[in-house]
C-alpha cells in the first residue's frame, strides 16, 4: 500500500460502507428510497470535494458536469434505447470529455476568477440545454422510465422500479466512488493536491508541474459527479434542465461545507444532514428554509470547518 | 584547468517597467564552489537568482545550466533538473506535518513514470524524509505541525526540503535571516556539510557569515554586477566599500 492507511481509518470507511449495505433491510420504504438518493448525491459531493477539500479550487459549476452525466445517460436511452450499463457509461465519458475540455481552458485561472469562470461556463451550459430544447426537451423535462430495458446480468433482470435495485445500484455507486476517493488521498497525487491548496507557489518550486495536477483533479472531479448524474437518470427516471441550474452547483458546495471540505466523511455526512434537515422541517412547517437557515448559522458557529472538519480538529487528528 | 561550470548566465537582464533590476549579469559557477551575492537592498539579488531558479522570466540573456540552455524551461522543470530554490520568506506548508513538507520533495525525486503518481513505497520515502531532517537536526519534530516550530526551526525544515530534492545547485535565499546567533553558528556548520556534494548560491546580508562561508563573492548594486572575488579581495575593492560594505559592515 501507499501511506500507509491505519488500521482504523480504514475499519472507519469501510464501517460506513458495510453500514449502508446493512441498512437497507432494516430502513422502512420512505427512508430506503432517501437514503437511496442521498447516496448518489453523496457521490457528487465526494467528486465535488476532490477538487474543493483536497485541490483548493472552488467551484460554482459543477451542476454542468452533474448534468453532463444526467443528460449522457438520459438522452442515449431516450433516443437511441442504451441499455442501463451503456447509458451510464456515456453519462460518465460526457462528463470526462467536459471535464478535460473545460479545464484546459479554466485551470489557468485561480480564486475568484476560477470562481467566477466555472459560474459563467455552468450557466451557458444550462442556457445551451434550454436552446437545444427540441432535442433536450429541457424546459418540460423527459422520464425516460418507459423506455429504459432492466438491467440484465446472467440472466437475471433487474427492473430499476424495485427499490431494492434502486438501493443497491446507489450503494455501489457510492462505494466505488469513496473508494477511489479515499486511494486517490493516500497517493503520490493526493498528496501533491493537497501541496497545491496549501501553497501553489511553493508547490511548484518542489518541481511539480502544478498545472497537470490541477487538471487531473478537475477531470476526476468532473467525472465522478457525472457519474452521479448518470446514476441519478437511470434511478430516478427523470431527466431536466433544472440539474443544470445553478441550484444544483450550490448543493455540492453546501453539503461539503456543512460536512467538512478536505476529508473524506465530510461530504457524505454533509448530504445526508441537509437531505434529512430539508425533509424534517418541510414536514413541520411551510416556511422551512427558516429553520434550515437557523441550523446553518449554528453550524457555522459551533463547526466553523464543517462538522467532520471540526471533529477532526478537536478530537480525532488521525482522521484522513 | 578551472573546475567544471555548473551554472552560466550570458547578459541576463530583467525589466519591471521602467525598472532595471538585473542588468547584463555575468555570472559562472564552477561545480562544488560556495558563492555568495551580496549588496544593499534592492540591488537585484532576489531577482536574479529568481531568474536562475525560473520564478521569473527574463527579459533578455541566456542561463546554462550543466552546459544546456533552461532560460525558458518552467521553474518545476528546473527544479527537476537540480536547481533547488529556498524561500527568503519562509514558506512551508504550515498546516502540514515536517514529515509531509520534507516527503513532499522526497517523493518527487522518486517519481518516474504515471504508475508512481499513483503507487510509491511510503518506507522509502519515510527513510528519505528521515535522512532529510537528520541532516538538519529536525528528526525529533517528525510529526510536529510545521506552522507551530520556532522560526529558526523552520527555516531548517525549508533547507532539508531543498536538500530532499537532491539538487547540484541549491540557492539559499537569506537563510540566516531572523535566525539568533547560536543558531547562525550551527548554521553555517550545516552549509559546509551541504557544500561537500552540493553547490551553492547564497544570499547573504550577514557579512560574517558570507566572509566565513564563501569561496567567492559576487558583489551586486542597482542590477549590475560591480564586483566579484575571494572573500579578501572583494574586503579591500574600494568600490565594493562604497557601494556596501562601508555602511553594513561596520554596523
Amino acid at each position: 500500500m501507499n501511506r500507509r492507511i491505519s488500521g482504523k481509518v480504514l475499519a472507519l470507511h469501510l464501517g460506513i460502507i458495510v453500514l449502508l449495505l446493512g441498512a437497507q433491510f432494516v430502513l422502512s420504504s420512505y427512508h430506503h428510497t432517501n437514503v437511496a438518493r442521498i447516496m448518489v448525491f453523496a457521490t457528487f459531493a465526494l467528486g465535488y470535494n476532490i477538487l474543493l477539500g483536497y485541490t483548493g479550487l472552488l467551484s460554482l459549476g459543477h451542476a454542468m458536469f452533474f448534468a453532463a452525466g444526467i443528460y449522457g445517460a438520459g438522452l442515449t436511452v431516450f433516443y437511441f434505447q442504451f441499455g442501463a450499463i451503456e447509458a451510464f457509461a456515456a453519462g460518465v465519458l460526457s462528463s470526462l470529455v467536459l471535464g478535460l475540455v473545460f479545464g484546459l481552458i479554466v485551470i489557468r485561472t485561480s480564486g475568484v476568477s476560477f470562481l467566477i469562470v466555472t459560474l459563467m461556463f455552468a450557466q451557458a451550459g444550462f442556457l445551451t440545454i434550454l436552446y437545444f430544447n427540441e432535442i433536450t426537451l429541457g424546459d418540460q423535462g423527459i422520464v425516460i422510465s418507459q423506455v429504459l430495458q432492466p438491467l440484465t446480468l446472467w440472466g437475471t433482470e433487474y427492473p430499476f422500479s424495485d427499490p431494492a435495485v434502486k438501493y443497491n445500484a446507489a450503494l455501489l455507486l457510492f462505494a466505488v466512488t469513496f473508494i477511489i476517493c479515499i486511494a486517490l488521498v493516500y497517493s503520490p497525487v493526493g498528496r501533491v493536491l493537497v501541496a497545491i491548496r496549501e501553497n501553489e507557489a511553493r508547490t511548484r518550486m518542489l518541481g511539480y508541474n502544478t498545472y497537470k495536477y490541477k487538471l487531473v483533479s478537475l477531470v476526476i472531479s468532473a467525472t465522478l459527479s457525472g457519474a452521479a448524474g448518470a446514476m441519478y437518470a437511470l434511478l430516478f427516471s427523470y431527466i431536466g434542465s433544472t440539474f443544470a441550474s445553478i441550484q444544483y452547483s450550490i448543493f455540492p458546495l453546501l453539503w461539503t461545507l456543512v460536512g467538512g471540505m478536505g476529508t473524506l466523511i465530510g461530504p457524505v455526512l454533509g448530504t445526508g444532514l441537509m437531505f434529512y434537515l430539508v425533509d424534517i422541517s418541510s414536514g413541520l412547517t411551510e416556511s422551512h428554509l427558516i429553520v434550515v437557515g437557523v441550523v446553518l448559522v449554528g453550524l457555522v458557529l459551533w463547526f466553523p470547518k464543517g462538522l467532520m472538519g471540526t471533529i477532526r480538529e478537536k478530537w480525532l487528528t488521525w482522521l484522513p | 584547468m578551472a573546475a567544471v561550470t555548473l551554472l552560466e548566465t550570458s547578459a541576463l537582464s530583467k525589466n519591471f517597467g521602467g525598472l532595471q533590476a538585473v542588468q547584463n549579469v555575468e555570472l559562472r559557477i564552477p561545480t562544488g564552489e560556495i558563492r555568495a551575492v551580496i549588496g544593499p537592498n534592492g540591488a537585484g539579488k532576489t531577482s536574479l537568482v529568481s531568474l536562475i531558479s525560473g520564478r521569473l522570466r527574463p527579459t533578455e540573456g541566456i542561463i546554462h545550466f550543466k552546459g544546456e540552455d533552461v532560460s525558458r524551461l518552467p521553474a518545476w522543470d528546473r527544479v527537476s533538473r537540480g536547481i533547488v530554490y529556498t524561500f527568503q520568506v519562509t514558506s512551508v506548508y504550515a498546516n502540514l506535518t515536517c514529515y509531509e513538507n520534507v516527503a513532499l520533495a522526497v517523493q518527487r525525486r522518486m517519481i518516474g513514470g504515471l504508475l508512481d503518481r499513483l503507487m510509491l513505497d511510503e518506507k522509502r520515502i519515510a527513510q528519505g524524509v528521515d535522512q532529510a531532517l537528520s541532516q538538519v537536526g529536525l528528526q525529533e519534530d517528525t510529526h510536529r505541525r510545521a506552522g507551530d516550530l520556532p522560526y529558526g526551526h523552520q527555516r531548517l525544515l525549508e533547507v532539508s526540503m531543498g536538500l530532499a530534492l537532491e539538487p547540484e545547485l541549491l540557492i539559499l535565499d537569506e537563510p540566516t535571516q531572523g535566525l539568533a546567533l547560536d543558531e547562525i553558528a550551527s548554521f553555517c556548520d550545516l552549509i559546509r556539510a551541504i557544500s561537500k556534494r552540493v553547490t551553492v548560491l547564497l544570499i547573504e546580508h550577514n557579512m560574517s557569515v558570507v566572509l566565513e562561508l564563501a569561496e567567492r563573492i559576487t558583489v551586486m548594486d542597482k542590477g549590475m554586477v560591480i564586483a566579484e572575488g575571494t572573500p579578501s579581495e572583494i574586503e579591500q575593492n574600494e568600490e565594493v566599500q562604497r557601494a556596501y560594505l562601508g555602511t553594513d559592515a561596520a554596523a
